[in-house]
């Protein structure tokens, strides 16, 4: 008898791992005193560990919305006749974007905006705006002249082909984007603990600033299982919209 | 019924389709014919407004297609092209029923009309209605272009180069599948080729372009006996131009009735040429005809093909 499909999906198995060490690492005390005997703390305590990865991943997922939106209309526009002539001024834009380490987004922003949310919102919009355009020109520029052709010659509008034809053909291609500006943005997301924005990555800093090993280590491994699981959830998600492909 | 009034095309300086008048009659299959980049395409591509006129007009059914929406005359012209351009993503049910969708019928309505095309052109729908576009041979796959271009029943058909990248026994398959559909349904067929032998097969008429200019237009009779110039002449081939005109008469035609006698014979649907074939290979001057299950309809002699 073969097990259930959720157990032999390692999504699950990630996803209740990090739920598991949510759940247990502020219970780890003797554990983490017998790895680091010589810290006076070695458990992250000033805030909870759930709390945390709650606004790590709000902040991601507000950031990488904003760049969803703009970076698949932007694609979009860019490869209809109509936006064609801006289509390497936006991809120039972008490609600047994305080359502003977020840090020095953050030193920029930080004095302009104040602490909080709003900088490092945008710091990661810009940093996670160039694979999603990217993707999306791409994954519109690949579908066949033919498929096009034949669209339009049965009396699709512009807009059902996008709808129907070209968008749901470059899906995959768009989700890849959107999978890796939001794997980077899982990453960068810590960094912006620096200007105070409650994230996982604040056990990070404090423990950087501290010398506590044991606060890095806590912060880094949690976000690494946080990036796992949403890679694997892009995964799935992309071998549905190519379910087609594989029969 | 399709009116082209002094259509001409320009890219730039460059005229694709130059001065073009013609008059193709509602039930007509009219093939154009030409060498690559003759404008061909860019002609069939006017009728259903893909590309728009620089100057003239086209009227189909007597309205002026620049008065019409793009979308909706589309919708109601069939259209078949060489690369097929099926929607990869879809089935061949949905496939199908791409354009009965875009005039908004049933499901159920699209699915017995998917079903029924399917059957029509000899693909097992209970096999092939759930399958994607992939999943076929290049010919299968062409076959359901035509069936998309059937789906919503409209009057015309339009075809670009339809069986130029199939293997010649996909290719004859189709061409009979197509003839049989025009015979059957009388709608109006536009199609483009650059194959001579697929144009006096297939055509009622034929439209000889050369450099964007139409050069002659006549049945393939016409256009094999009396070319209106060298071009057309090298093109319909000069030195085999009898023995294509003998392949656009069936044997039928010129057969005579009785004659009793064994020997080599020959199906009533093959046409003359065959005939001609099949008496030098076995050395025959004369041939019975049979029907498809073998029963004996009459005679052809060697002299009935020479005769007018």
């Amino acid at each position: 008898m073969t097990a259930p499909r959720a157990l032999r999906d390692p999504l699950t198995w990630v996803v209740l791992l990090l739920l598991a060490l949510l759940w247990a690492l502020p219970r780890g005390q003797a554990f983490f005193a017998f790895l680091f005997p010589w810290l006076e703390r070695p458990i992250y305590a000033q805030e909870s560990f759930l709390s945390l990865a709650g606004a790590h991943l709000a902040l991601v997922g507000a950031s990488s919305a904003v760049a969803c939106l703009i970076g698949v209309t932007a694609g979009i526009v860019v490869t209809r006749p109509i936006g064609a002539e801006f289509r390497a001024m936006v991809t120039a834009i972008v490609t600047i974007g994305q080359t502003f380490p977020p840090v020095a987004v953050l030193a920029v922003a930080v004095p302009v905006m104040g602490f909080g949310a709003l900088p490092a919102l945008i710091a990661l919009l810009l940093y996670g705006l160039l694979p999603i355009l990217e993707n999306t020109v791409a994954g519109l520029g690949a579908v066949p002249e033919a498929v096009r052709d034949a669209a339009r010659g049965i009396g699709m509008s512009d807009a059902a082909m996008l709808r129907r034809v070209e968008l749901p053909l470059a899906a995959p291609v768009i989700i890849a984007g959107v999978r890796t500006s939001v794997i980077i943005n899982v990453g960068t997301a810590a960094i912006a603990s620096t200007v105070g924005v409650r994230s996982l990555g604040l056990p990070i800093i404090i423990g950087l600033n501290a010398a506590n090993v044991a606060y890095v280590l806590q912060g880094a491994v949690l976000i690494g299982l946080v990036a796992v699981a949403l890679d694997l959830a892009f995964e799935r998600l992309l071998q549905r919209v190519q379910r087609w492909q594989r029969l | 019924m399709i009116e082209f009034e002094g259509v001409t095309r320009r890219y730039g300086d460059t005229a694709v389709v130059e001065d073009v008048s013609l008059r193709i009659e509602k039930g007509e299959f009219f093939v154009v014919i030409g060498s690559s980049g003759a404008g061909k395409s860019t002609l069939l591509r006017m009728i259903n407004g893909l590309i728009s006129c620089s100057t003239g007009r086209i009227r189909v059914d007597g309205h002026d297609i620049a008065a019409l929406k793009p979308e909706a005359l589309r919708r109601r012209i069939g259209y078949v092209i060489q690369s097929i351009g099926l929607f990869p993503h879809w089935t061949i049910a949905r496939n199908i029923g791409a354009v009965p969708e875009l005039l908004g019928w049933s499901p159920q309505k699209i699915r017995t009309r998917a079903t029924e095309l399917l059957g029509l052109l000899k693909l097992d729908p209970a096999v092939y209605l759930d399958k994607y576009p992939h999943q076929l041979s290049i010919g299968q796959q062409q076959r359901v272009g035509i069936a998309r271009a059937l789906a919503a029943d409209p009057g015309r058909l339009l075809m670009d180069e339809p069986f130029a990248a199939l293997d010649p026994i996909t290719r004859e398959a189709l061409q009979a599948e197509i003839a049989g559909i025009h015979r059957d349904s009388r709608k109006t067929i536009v199609f483009v080729t650059h194959d001579m032998n697929e144009a006096l097969t297939l055509a009622s008429r034929i439209a000889v372009m050369d450099r964007g200019r139409v050069i002659q237009v006549g049945t393939p009779a016409e256009l094999l006996i009396k070319p209106a110039n060298d071009f057309v002449g090298a093109f319909v081939g000069r030195d085999d131009a009898g023995l294509m005109l003998l392949a656009t008469e069936k044997v039928t035609a010129r057969m005579r009735p009785g004659g009793v006698d064994g020997g080599p014979s020959i199906n009533a649907d093959a046409n003359l040429r065959q005939a001609l074939s099949r008496m030098l290979l076995t050395r025959a001057e004369r041939l019975g005809v049979v029907d498809g299950s073998g029963r004996r309809l009459g005679a052809i002699h060697i002299g009935d093909l020479v005769r007018r």
